[in-house]
């Protein structure tokens, strides 16, 4: 909690009236934001509310159109990157900037080499690197390679390389988006110990828990304007998402009033190496199924073996009765099954190419006749998604690198539903996206399971696997250690036990 | 929302309007008088000397030597005839020959009421005439038809034109090929070999099968196995890339050195010539509307693979694996296959292009095609292809290779000298790859 005098004094940061236009686009219409000295800000806000546009201005790769930018009371330029670091600012994006093959020492000092042609004072950045892990209370090796850590290891390093810097103002996007909840749990100790450092804290996020543990106040942004500013303390979960969104969700899950009926999708005995160690299990007919663990459990692997993405040692896999080969994605699709992957980004979809391009790339089968694309059907029928799923595009010829988190997830779960595949995979379908959208995701899904048809969800938010699925299985170190069957009555304690429990025996595990 | 606008006809006729800009300039400087001597020019004389001759007098038909001097003659003395003039005699030559002409002329002791000539002759009876007229007064009444002159660029002379895309057909024909390549983010160096490979491979395999007087199927045959051998190789590169992960720039550098080998030592260094001139068509004939049939050939390939690009699955396929190989190969696209496809494809092409240059000469020469990858190269990226990889277009590639030909063609039109065409040639590659930097700044900007 920030002092009670600080509050009279001027604020750590204050951000007054920002306004930022991009051709087409108002982005932000005047905001306001004050951050104190060892405080946790949250920024709340949809995608496309103006949260990466706001950070951007305070990091110096956008110029505000108005507005100005005070630290300290004294007006503060942040023209440029390297003026905004000066200021005592630090960013951490959600991709980190990390160079892979430098070590952490390495990557924490990088442009602050003492000059371009003078030898570089090992041991004195040894142990200042040294000094600074210890300052954030976590132990990384310091002269191991970058790609070589873990992803919340080299969150460190940006931590670090932000504090070598003097930074008083640490702005973390999604931090947590790639962590496991143990993982998450550690950056909030380190969060803590930066507070009691009087270092004031921007932090985005739309895992809502997250905002109630670490968060001091919450500011509100939708469609770039400052909507309210409150004490996490004095808000309800249902508030939030109400400040959010601009109208409340009657609840975060939508119901689903389906009995799961004949196994269709079954897996037996699937193997990989270390990853995926006799994997077994089936999903029925309008079922959905949800696989959770830690991260690196094997979910991802596991889901990847089912499409074929990857190669498995052995295992067998039926649908509908019929034993299925499959050697790589083509085959998985031709046969009805398809995987939604939790990087968008880098395996979704090609961001250069149209949205109505890319809804198209494993549906051209249907679209085409003697060899030549229906541009105007493939149009036409992406157009039917547009307003069944409501996608925000400008149209079929929007560029799909342009579109927010969750109207990109919308563009894949588009190609696929009209790829009309037997059993669906989604990993990690609501990464990154906000809760608006989100519900609209789970409707979908429970359309879906209404069709008859086999959805499996992998997913590390436990409410999420608790809310939406009929049966739950955990996975640890590429093995099944249990099943949940009764969901509605199931916690995440449950979850989390059969996550970190060592695997009973061979096959499908106990029933839990 | 006109600015984006602006920034978006620049992107996609940004070429093309340097292209225009390229052809305006060069027209301007070379613009010069011209005599026109086409048929329809004598057409045209022969109809203005018929409308002032009475019918039957006499007139002598003088042309330069050279250039289209005996068919223009020819064509004048023709309709000449027909708008009722009598042809007296008809002479194409030096000045020496004309004044034979009319001396022989006057030694008839006709009146002479015509010289119908072209502009060199016109400029020569015009300074002759009067001491000719002293000398032979049957000469003296005689009046000086010339066609009309125009001023006019050289350089937007319908043959200069035709020789443009002429020259620059085999690189075109083999950047459709290279352009496919560099959208998915690869890059194939060996064509230049594969030309001579394919140019020596086709002449060896005409000698082996026709002999010394092979036939017209013995051409295509050759013809055939030329571009396929280079086909092969463009599917062993293919399979090095895909099978064994080896980068683009590597297997095609092995290949290029390779296939550059095997045509010096197959051919043992020496040029293999064809013993059948009909071998000559691809290259040299002209049997559409006047169109060289390297460029109808060209325009023909460059038709069909713009609508693959646009209209087909292959063609998403291709620009899919560019943009993003992990996404198109999770959406059940089969990366390899097209891969394998982009390079057999190249290959076949490079195949294609040593037909056609060995066709030109009539030989298949082990040294040719030196350095034309990079000229290839040079073309793609000049019409917007971007090295990343995913887009690109063959229209553009095509507007690439006329942006080169055309800089090629008006340095040598107004004479700058070869070495400083080449530093004139390297900057206009740095500057389509700054343009191509340049886009993709903007892109990033209006992402955000």
């Amino acid at each position: 909690m920030p002092p009670t005098d600080a509050a009279s004094e001027a604020p750590l940061l204050r951000m007054r009236g920002i306004r930022k236009s991009f051709p087409g686009v108002k982005a932000l219409k005047g905001v306001d934001l004050s951050l104190h000295t060892g405080e946790v800000l949250a920024l709340l806000g949809e995608n496309g509310a103006g949260k990466s546009t706001l950070i951007k201005i305070l990091g110096g790769a956008h110029q505000p159109d108005e507005g100005t930018i005070e630290i300290d009371g004294q007006p503060a330029s942040v023209a440029t990157p390297q003026a905004s670091q000066a200021a005592g600012i630090g960013i951490i994006y959600q991709e980190f900037n990390l160079i892979p093959h430098l070590s952490a020492r390495e990557n924490i000092f990088l442009g602050q080499e003492p000059g371009s042609i003078s030898f570089i004072p090992r041991a004195s950045e040894e142990a200042r690197a040294q000094a600074l892990f210890d300052r954030i209370g976590v132990e990384v090796p310091v002269d191991a390679e970058c790609n070589s850590l873990t992803v919340a290891q080299q969150q460190i390093v940006e931590i670090a390389k932000t504090l070598s810097q003097d930074a008083r103002i640490i702005v973390m996007d999604e931090p947590s988006a790639a962590l496991s909840p143990r993982e998450t749990k550690g950056l909030f100790r380190v969060i803590d110990e930066l507070k009691s450092q009087d270092i004031g804290i921007i932090y985005i996020s739309h895992r809502l828990d997250e905002i109630f543990e670490i968060a001091d106040r919450v500011t509100f942004l939708r469609d770039g304007e400052h909507i309210d500013t409150r004490p996490v303390d004095d808000l309800t979960r249902e508030q939030m998402i109400e400040l959010m969104v601009g109208r409340s969700l009657d609840k975060e899950f939508p119901k689903r009033d389906t009995a799961p009926g004949q196994p269709r999708l079954v897996v037996e005995n699937l193997n990989s190496g270390e990853r995926v160690q006799d994997v077994s299990l089936e999903i029925r007919a309008g079922e959905v199924l949800g696989l959770t663990g830690l991260v690196g459990a094997g979910r991802t692997e596991t889901a990847r073996l089912l499409f074929g993405a990857d190669r498995p040692d052995s295992g067998s896999l039926q649908l509908d009765g019929q034993s299925l080969a499959i050697n790589n994605p083509r085959d998985a699709i031709r046969q009805g099954i398809c995987l939604l992957t939790e990087d968008r980004k880098a395996q979704g979809l090609v961001l250069g190419q149209t949205v109505r391009e890319n809804f198209g790339l494993p549906n051209l089968r249907h679209f085409t006749s003697g060899g030549f694309i229906r541009q105007n059907e493939e149009a036409q029928a992406f157009a039917g998604y547009v307003n069944q799923i409501q996608i925000k595009v400008t149209g079929p010829e929007q560029v799909a690198g342009t579109l927010s988190g969750g109207n990109q997830q919308k563009v894949v779960l588009a190609k696929w539903l009209q790829r009309n595949a037997e059993v669906i995979i989604f990993d990690e379908p609501t990464r990154g996206i906000d809760v608006g959208a989100k519900y609209e995701i789970y409707q979908l899904i429970n359309q879906l399971a209404e069709q008859g048809k086999a959805v499996l969800i992998i997913s590390s938010e436990l409410p999420e696997i608790l809310g939406m699925t009929d049966r739950i299985i955990v996975m640890n170190e590429g093995r099944i250690t249990g099943e949940i069957t009764e969901v509605p009555s199931a916690t995440q304690e449950d979850v989390m036990r059969l996550a970190t429990s060592q695997a009973k025996g061979e096959g499908t595990g106990f029933r839990g | 929302m006109k600015k984006l606008n602006y920034t978006k006809l620049l992107f996609d006729y940004g070429t093309l309007f340097v292209l225009a800009l390229l052809c305006a300039w060069f027209s301007y400087v070379t613009i010069e008088e011209q005599s026109p001597t086409s048929p329809a020019a004598a057409e045209r004389l022969a109809n203005r000397v018929g409308g002032q001759l009475p019918t039957g007098a006499s007139v002598v038909v003088l042309t330069r030597q050279g250039g289209e001097g005996r068919s223009f003659a020819n064509a004048l003395a023709e309709q000449l005839a027909k708008a009722g003039v009598t042809v007296a005699s008809t002479t194409v030559g030096q000045p020496v020959d004309a004044r034979k002409a009319l001396t022989d002329f006057a030694a008839t002791g006709a009146e002479l009421a015509g010289i119908i000539a072209d502009k060199h002759m016109a400029s020569f009876a015009n300074t002759n005439l009067g001491a000719l007229g002293q000398a032979h007064s049957t000469l003296a009444k005689a009046k000086i038809y010339q066609p009309t002159s125009y001023r006019w660029p050289n350089f937007l002379k319908r043959d200069n034109l035709l020789n443009v895309m002429k020259q620059i057909s085999v690189v075109a024909i083999i950047a459709i090929g290279m352009t496919l390549v560099i959208i998915t983010a690869g890059i194939d160096l060996s064509v230049g070999s594969l030309i001579a490979f394919s140019g020596v491979i086709t002449a060896l395999a005409i000698q082996s099968l026709g002999g010394d007087s092979p036939t017209t199927g013995h051409l295509w045959l050759g013809a055939m196995v030329g571009i396929l051998a280079c086909g092969l190789a463009g599917l062993f590169t293919g399979s090095l890339v895909t099978l064994f992960g080896i980068p683009a720039f590597i297997a095609t550098l092995g290949i290029m050195f390779i296939a550059k080998g095997l045509a010096f030592i197959i051919s043992d260094s020496a040029p293999v010539p064809v013993a059948n001139e009909a071998f000559g068509w691809l290259g040299r004939g002209r049997d559409f509307f006047g169109l060289p049939n390297s460029v109808v050939l060209m325009l023909i390939l460059f038709a069909i693979a713009h609508v693959v690009m646009t209209r087909t699955s292959i063609g998403r396929y291709i620009y899919a694996v560019g943009g993003n190989p992990e996404a198109a190969r999770l959406s059940g696209v089969p990366v390899k296959w097209v891969l394998v496809f982009v390079y057999t494809l190249t290959g076949l092409l490079a195949g294609l292009g040593g037909v056609m240059e060995a066709s030109l000469h009539i030989t298949g020469d082990p040294k040719s095609g030196d350095l034309v990858e990079l000229k290839v190269i040079a073309a793609v990226v000049v019409g917007g292809t971007s090295l990343a990889g995913g887009q690109g277009r063959i229209l553009g590639t095509l507007i690439g290779a006329f942006i080169i030909a055309v800089i090629n063609n008006g340095m040598n039109l107004t004479g700058v000298e070869s070495h400083m065409q080449k530093v004139i040639y390297g900057a206009v590659i740095l500057i389509a790859v700054l343009v191509d930097r340049l886009k993709i700044h903007l892109l990033k900007l209006k992402k955000a």
